[in-house]
């Protein structure tokens, strides 16, 4: 299919669906990050105007909650096959400052995502499905009489805990978009230059160029 | 009854200027205040257990004076009615029977449960909205509605499990000792209501003292064991009560042995969780500036765009 084809300057990196859903998520965090923030720290609760007030903040959190665990399950219904763990997956992490010094030339050639990326991919899946669980809850206007309040305490502990957690991600996967120029693109037009895939995604350039992909 | 020490004065009806106000805050929830110039005297609710005849006279009181009504009730098999505090009972007689095991006499334990106005109160403590929870230097907890956000962290603080949310205005209720009347000088309409003086209001120390005159005449009576129940653990409260086995608090409905706020709570609220979340996320945004001004930018060179030139060209042929 013409559709299909790839050039140098337009390799097909992540069709429609996926770019929706991660953009879904992203505005989704955001706004979870801002409001939770404004819930969580005192000093920030003015923040809660952003969102019409502290009750409309209470009631909006826990439905963009949702918003985001569903439009993650979408990416993690398309990644998962390529975020399973590789033997240079491995190497990735153990020539960690090779990594971060940019010197590609002394890593194996990577598929689709690097080691990087599966992490942050499976942590941030395990952090929402801790957020979720506990979020659900605490959310005391629907689930307030669901469990005991004992287990509501240790909920909202290890939601703000793990809230904290999944920014700080969060602040890393936004640096390697900005470290790696021709990445934000990916997931704005949905391709890449040919460039940008040799060099950092060599083996699913490879891969695509084969047509496997 | 006539000359009892503690008759509740009659209502004013002249000079009904609040005595105090917002001037005599120690605490303010999700915020501060600065120290009161003076200390209003501590005052407390003393329940005399063993004086209740569970006339129920109070939570009509209560219901009465802060206009709220419930649904007729349904019988569960039990006297408490409504089965549990709402948003709109604030006070809630429980009823437990006990067979004493040193007697074989059946016992009629009754409870008048609702907020205990804590020292150390674990609702403001929770709470994350400014203001919401507010604790007078008199030992009154109050809650401003127009503040409350609806979340329920109150309820997860509270050592009792006292708030309760509206499902109409999602707001969090709870006794409010009578706040407005103990500030125009009246006692709370459950004390004023009471007809046995089961239920009596004035200043903390005056109410041990009474609590020490009635334990000694529990004690009089073959109950070794009576005591106040004004718990350490909340550093006391402002509603307490006079148990005649006050060795065995948890006989009265579960009023709890030892409360306290939970360990949870008070590291979920600590400042030092605060600071420990805002240092990881600066330490975090540090590192990536100094990685993005040492390392980067990561850029794919004109080298790299041929040889991929190349791989997709060689395809194409």
């Amino acid at each position: 299919m013409s559709a299909e084809r790839h050039t140098v300057s337009t390799i097909k990196r992540h069709p429609l669906d996926v770019r929706i859903a991660h953009w879904v998520a992203a505005v989704s965090f955001i706004l979870l990050a801002l409001s939770g923030f404004a819930l969580f720290f005192p000093r920030f609760f003015f923040m809660t105007a952003l969102f019409g007030g502290g009750e409309t903040t209470r009631f909006l959190h826990p439905w963009i909650g949702l918003a985001l665990a569903l439009s993650y399950l979408v990416l993690v219904v398309r990644f998962f096959r390529s975020c399973l763990w590789k033997k240079e997956d491995t190497t990735w992490v153990l020539r960690a400052p090779d990594v971060l010094a940019g010197r590609e030339e002394n890593l194996p050639e990577f598929g689709k995502f690097i080691a990087g990326q599966k992490m942050y991919f499976w942590g941030m899946a395990l952090l929402f499905v801790v957020l979720l669980v506990s979020g659900v809850i605490i959310w005391h206007e629907y689930f307030g009489n669901l469990t005991p309040i004992a287990v509501q305490r240790l909920a909202a502990l290890t939601h703000s805990i793990v809230a904290v957690l999944a920014v700080l991600g969060f602040i890393i996967h936004i640096h390697m978009v900005t470290w790696e120029p021709g990445t934000l693109r990916a997931m704005i037009s949905g391709t890449v230059t040919g460039g940008w895939a040799w060099k950092h995604h060599r083996k699913w350039l490879r891969e695509v160029v084969a047509g496997k992909n | 009854m006539a000359n009892f020490e503690f008759v509740l004065p009659p209502a004013p009806t002249r000079n009904v200027t609040p005595r105090y106000g917002e001037q005599d805050l120690v605490r303010r929830s999700a915020s501060s205040v600065p120290p009161p110039a003076r200390k209003l005297t501590e005052m407390a609710k003393l329940i005399d257990v063993s004086k209740c005849i569970g006339c129920k006279t109070c939570q009509v009181a209560c219901l009465e004076w802060n206009d709220e009504r419930i649904p007729v009730g349904e019988n569960l098999g039990s006297y408490t009615i409504p089965s549990d505090l709402t948003p709109n009972m604030f006070t809630l007689m429980r009823f437990a029977e006990w067979v004493n095991p040193e007697t074989q006499d059946l016992e009629w334990l009754i409870r008048k449960d609702g907020c205990m106005h804590c020292e150390d109160p674990g609702c403001l403590k929770a709470c994350p909205a400014p203001g919401a929870i507010v604790q007078y230097s008199n030992g009154i907890v109050d809650f401003d509605h127009d503040k409350c956000i609806g979340c329920g962290y109150c309820v997860d603080g509270c050592p009792f499990n006292i708030p309760r949310i509206s499902k109409v205005d999602h707001k969090a209720y709870k006794c409010t000792l009578c706040s407005d009347r103990v500030a125009v000088g009246q006692g709370p309409a459950c004390a004023k209501a009471c007809p046995t003086h089961a239920i009596v209001f004035g200043t903390k120390e005056e109410m041990k003292q009474h609590a020490a005159d009635r334990i000694k005449d529990i004690k009089s009576r073959g109950f070794a064991n009576a005591g106040l129940y004004d718990p350490p653990g909340v550093k006391g409260t402002h509603v307490m009560y006079v148990l005649p086995h006050a060795d065995h608090p948890e006989l009265y409905s579960g009023l709890p042995r030892d409360p306290k706020i939970s360990p949870f709570v008070y590291v979920w609220k600590s400042a030092a969780k605060r600071y420990a979340s805002l240092a990881a996320m600066a330490a975090v945004l540090v590192a990536v500036v100094v990685h993005q001004v040492a390392a980067g930018p990561n850029r794919s060179s004109d080298e790299d765009e041929d040889k991929a030139r190349k791989l997709i060209e060689g395809r194409d042929k």
